[in-house]
């Protein structure tokens, strides 16, 4: 096991470093100052460039790429060039919407997505299975901002029982802000649950298929303990594999789903960054997004190994 | 040459149109697929009226005889603009996933052929780019180019190489231990040989069937980007663009909002069902339970 870890971990890191320079590099040929940019059109050449001192904007490409990664160790992800405040917490403010959103959602998703995988399977062929994957085939297709529209028709315009957009801040307690979070999760949770819901379905009747299937059921094992002890739990491993593999989209369905709402999350922060020219914050964020990515692909790589032990010895 | 292929492949190909024609979501998938590449052909010769042309005494028509889909914010012709949005929409997909194949194709197969140090790279590449959503790529190269279709399909297209390199290199891996390759390796033939006259045969209806299922997945994708504008620009409609026009219309104009997002799950709906029947028709072999 020991060994898995410190292979897996190794390939982390070396994506890491190179995905950081890439960013770094990718941003770097970025036509315009941000110095001349902060300080508008009328502004003096000295001044330009003692703010490009400042900024550190005047040092080697090479050394304002080691201080930045060095800045990550330490929390110290620079100054943002608009909003003059430490890159770090304007991450960390947004991150408060981000997060319990794309949290909601993953729950959500899951919550809808197994049983009703569970139950396609345990009625194979039949109408819940064939309803059931109908629904999952069409909700496949329904891009989330879209569906986040529609619920805003219906839930906001319409009903008037939940906010159109915005946050309230967690300051207004919870009630509200869970209001506002509300539509958004669920634009994002429905279509990621179609598809949950299909690789369940499938990883349940392949489980389904094996032999100490058929044994549990001779030694007299209802069909529908038989599923939950033997089948469902088995079922799990590929759609945690699917889960963590999701969590790309993830992220990208919340930064999408955040300008449909107005929610003030990292979603719309990296797009008025990029507006704005904000290079700093673009590129912290990016890198923190692929970071989360990575880090979640191992995390399931480790809960698959842990729970399948053939994986730790490279048996594939 | 023949004579080395597995068998099943020539057994199979007889009945492709018989399995074809007895396939219901075969047959959906490619009667919505026919309908959207017929519309947007249709859009490059004739539009009802001129996606161009602003009408403003007639603008947020409900939908009616002469606006069959209503008309938009400055009095354009709703049909009109979606129907160009369909040629918009499938031209970015056909080309991010040609960029997939045309790259991660090759790859997959020489990393399968080569094994070693090229298989390595290949895979620790494409670990990294699926570390980046398709949506963050095309944030970044925004942030250079500015905003524009040509982004869409270069994102979307980045992203296909790796999903296709994985594909065929997990498909010819399994073939190069099989007997009909031992063969003709005993034969002296190289490597090269070998791949472009035993191994791509055999992969070529899995790279159709992932290329159909990695179009619908385009179509979505392009319409996400066009909708936080950073995929087709304005004036060109384009159906996630009209999604965001619509949607500070909802009170007013529900409707606005109603047929752009119905032709993205249509559409999507479509290549889907169309991947699942291709991948029965093609090969039986991999037929999913059902």
């Amino acid at each position: 096991m020991l060994t898995f870890v410190a292979r897996k971990l190794g390939g982390l890191i070396a994506t890491l470093v190179v995905a950081s320079v890439v960013i770094f590099a990718v941003l770097e040929v970025l036509p315009g100052d941000p110095a001349s940019l902060m300080l508008g059109v009328n502004a003096q050449p000295d001044t330009i460039a003692a703010l490009r001192s400042e900024l550190g904007l005047d040092q080697p490409a090479a050394a304002r790429y080691l201080s930045w990664v060095g800045g990550f160790f330490v929390g110290d992800f620079g100054i943002s060039y608009t909003y003059r405040v430490p890159v770090a917490e304007l991450i960390a403010d947004r991150a408060m919407v981000s997060l319990p959103l794309a949290l909601m959602a993953l729950i959500l998703s899951t919550a809808i997505a197994l049983p009703l995988g569970t139950l396609a399977a345990a009625g194979h062929n039949r109408w819940p299975d064939v309803s059931i994957m109908s629904f999952a085939q069409l909700g496949v297709a329904v891009p989330n901002f879209w569906f986040g529209i529609l619920l805003v028709y219906l839930f906001a315009v319409t009903l008037r029982w939940l906010p159109a957009g915005g946050f309230a801040g967690w300051d207004a307690g919870l009630g509200p802000a869970f209001a506002s979070l509300a539509l958004p999760a669920i634009a994002l949770a429905l279509p990621q649950a179609a598809i949950l819901a299909r690789v369940m379905r499938s990883a349940l009747l392949d489980v389904l298929h094996e032999d100490y299937i058929r044994t549990a059921r001779a030694k007299g094992l209802t069909a529908g303990s038989t599923i939950w002890r033997h089948g469902v739990r088995n079922a799990l491993i590929p759609v945690l594999t699917i889960l963590g593999l999701q969590f790309a989209f993830l992220i990208a369905g919340t930064i999408i789903i955040e300008n449909v709402f107005y929610l003030p999350g990292l979603g719309r922060l990296i797009f008025q960054a990029v507006a704005q020219r904000d290079l700093i914050v673009v590129q912290s964020l990016v890198v923190l997004l692929v970071a989360s990515v990575v880090t979640v692909n191992f995390l399931v790589d480790l809960a698959y190994a842990w729970v399948d032990p053939r994986l730790r010895h490279g048996r594939r | 040459m023949s004579e080395a292929r597995p068998r099943s492949a020539h057994a199979g190909r007889r009945s492709v149109f018989a399995r074809a024609l007895a396939h219901p979501s075969f047959l959906i998938g490619v009667s919505i697929a026919a309908l959207l590449l017929a519309a947007a052909l249709l859009s490059l010769v004739w539009t009802p009226y001129s996606v161009a042309e602003v009408v403003v005494s007639d603008r947020l028509q409900p939908p009616t005889l002469a606006h069959w889909l209503g008309t938009d914010a400055f009095g354009r012709d709703v049909f009109s603009m979606i129907l160009v949005g369909t040629r918009n929409s499938l031209g970015v997909a056909v080309i991010a996933v040609a960029i997939g194949i045309g790259i991660g194709v090759p790859l997959g197969l020489a990393s399968a052929a080569e094994g070693g140090l090229l298989d390595d790279v290949l895979m620790r590449g494409s670990d990294l780019v699926f570390a980046f959503p398709a949506l963050v790529t095309a944030v970044m190269i925004t942030a250079i180019f500015g905003p524009g279709a040509v982004n869409a399909i270069i994102a979307i297209g980045i992203f296909n190489i790796p999903v296709f390199a994985r594909v065929t290199r997990g498909a010819a891996r399994g073939l190069w231990s099989r007997e009909f390759v031992l063969a003709a390796r005993v034969a002296g033939k190289t490597p090269a040989r070998i791949t472009v006259e035993h191994i791509l045969p055999n992969v070529a209806s899995l790279i159709v069937v992932q290329g159909t299922i990695q179009f619908a997945l385009a179509i979505l994708a392009e319409a996400g980007l066009s909708y936080v504008g950073l995929g087709t620009q304005p004036p060109a409609p384009s159906w996630g663009k009209m999604l965001n026009d619509a949607q500070t219309l909802t009170a007013i104009a529900p409707w606005l909002a109603l047929t752009p997002g119905l032709a993205i799950v249509f559409a999507v709906l479509g290549f889907n069902l169309l991947g699942d029947g291709l991948r029965d028709v093609l090969d039986p072999r991999l037929e999913r339970r059902r």
